[in-house]
């Protein structure tokens, strides 16, 4: 079965049978159908990109090993997906990509994602010392991508910092700073959305 | 929050300051020059009188010529003063409307759109002329005879609600991008809602074009209903946060964020961005 939707991704004949084959085979939830979804990562056909990112997203931490090798290839718009779709599933051992993607990728929709995908990350997974050190690097890098030049980084920025200051393990140290880059962003930012998100996230965390 | 100028480097890679772009396009030895300095100086926000009064002076500009008989430089000129925000310049763009160069007319419309001053109406509302049947394509080029997407869209943001009229036949223009334009525009003149569902139908057109305009549109009118519909319809995730970004912040003015706070309306938005992420 999956082997036939494989052949199916492999035989695909134009850009939208393509986009159909990746849905079938996404939709399968099937371990053996990482590989096939990561090589349609490369095919520079954004329809079967995106049918791929869900895919190897709903599968979670089973495709991260193969999506961070992807993301150490040559192939930039395929580590860009790759980035994506680890950033969709919040595994920790994407958290040093993360990290510096968000810092310097000079794609801002990559910068976006990473920036999101830090405040996804699944925290109990690590143990509680990893998870604090980690939720350092996290806070610092999402504090300064507050500054990002592009309104829709700060935006993610700013999500993150919400979803982080939800799953703190030192937050009788951190709150505070989280709470302070908010209130910043809230009376300094240029853009009025970005202004609007960090006062959501102030709302929900002061209650 | 804008990249500084001393980033950028010129066509030839070499950096450029506002004295010597300003210096370029004063020149006339290098019409490549003076092409790249025009679009520089919009593009850095470079309002400084003798940016402003070069650009002027280059919109009468007819040593730069292109190929199909245009005006590179006038075209780059007109553009860079929409971003200037000078309004001084609003008399010397409603010129270029008559400019037999169609780009020089479509960058003109366009730049005072965004200079926003209404005096613009009565010479924009000429390129009506004649109507719908008059609206008909140049033979062998890409375009119409005028540009009534920037036309129209213009005349809605200005506020034309005498051009009503006018402007309601083109809803049944035969270019769906023109069709779009008149229903954007006739949302802002007249704010009845008819027009802005008619773009959100629009969301559902089996043409990905077609869709990205109509999402640009309801960002561009504000038009808060049609927030699950842009999130929801076929497209890049970029496009549909900036189309919620302007519709969010179109709502944000209205109800005076942030000295008040948040609405439901706004959490909703915001919950829906998130998700693009």
């Amino acid at each position: 079965m999956v082997a036939d939707l494989i052949q199916a991704v492999e035989a695909a004949d134009s850009k939208g049978a393509m986009v159909v084959a990746v849905n079938h085979l996404a939709a399968t939830r099937d371990v053996a159908a990482i590989p096939t979804l990561i090589t349609v990562l490369g095919y520079n056909n954004p329809g079967a990109a995106v049918a791929a990112v869900n895919g190897l997203a709903a599968l979670g931490s089973a495709a991260v090993p193969a999506l961070l090798e992807q993301i150490d290839g040559y192939n930039y718009g395929a580590r860009a997906w790759a980035i994506r779709a680890v950033a969709l599933i919040g595994d920790p051992r994407a958290l040093p990509v993360l990290l510096d993607t968000a810092k310097g990728d000079f794609a801002l929709s990559v910068r976006r994602a990473a920036a999101r995908g830090l405040g996804n990350i699944v925290w109990s997974l690590l143990p509680p010392d990893q998870a604090a050190t980690g939720q350092q690097e996290v806070l610092a890098v999402l504090t300064t991508a507050t500054q990002d030049p592009e309104w829709v980084v700060r935006y993610a920025a700013v999500a993150g910092l919400h979803s982080l200051a939800t799953t703190l393990v030192d937050s009788a140290q951190q709150t505070p700073l989280i709470l302070a880059c908010l209130q910043q962003t809230l009376q300094q930012d240029a853009t009025p959305v970005v202004q609007a998100r960090a006062r959501l996230a102030l709302d929900a965390l002061m209650g | 929050m804008t990249d500084s100028p001393q980033q950028l480097v010129d066509a030839n890679g070499e950096s450029l300051t506002v004295d010597q772009a300003i210096a370029n396009l004063c020149q006339t030895a290098d019409t490549g020059l003076r092409y790249y300095a025009a679009w520089w100086l919009g593009r850095f926000r470079v309002a400084e009188p003798a940016a402003i009064a070069a650009l002027v002076d280059a919109l009468g500009d007819e040593s730069d010529r292109a190929p199909d008989g245009g005006y590179p430089l006038r075209r780059n000129a007109a553009r860079a003063l929409g971003k200037l925000g000078d309004r001084t310049v609003v008399p010397a763009l409603i010129q270029c409307l008559d400019c037999d160069d169609y780009y020089v007319r479509e960058s003109a419309a366009q730049a005072l759109e965004a200079l926003g001053d209404p005096q613009a109406i009565p010479a924009l509302k000429k390129l009506l002329a004649g109507g719908v049947a008059a609206a008909i394509a140049v033979p062998d080029k890409p375009h119409l005879v005028q540009p009534y997407n920037a036309v129209i869209e213009a005349l809605g943001t200005l506020g034309a609600t005498d051009a009503v009229a006018e402007i309601i036949p083109f809803l049944e223009h035969e270019v769906a991008q023109v069709q779009n334009a008149a229903t954007r525009a006739l949302y802002q003149l007249t704010g009845e809602a008819a027009y802005g569902d008619r773009l959100v139908e629009r969301l559902q057109a089996p043409n990905l074009q077609l869709r990205r305009s109509a999402m640009m549109d309801l960002g561009a009118i504000g038009y808060l209903p049609a927030a699950e519909a842009i999130a929801a319809t076929p497209a890049e995730n970029s496009l549909k946060l900036i189309a919620l970004q302007g519709v969010i912040e179109t709502h944000l003015r209205q109800t005076n964020f942030p000295q008040a706070g948040l609405t439901d309306d706004a959490r909703r938005v915001l919950a829906l961005m998130d998700e693009l992420l």
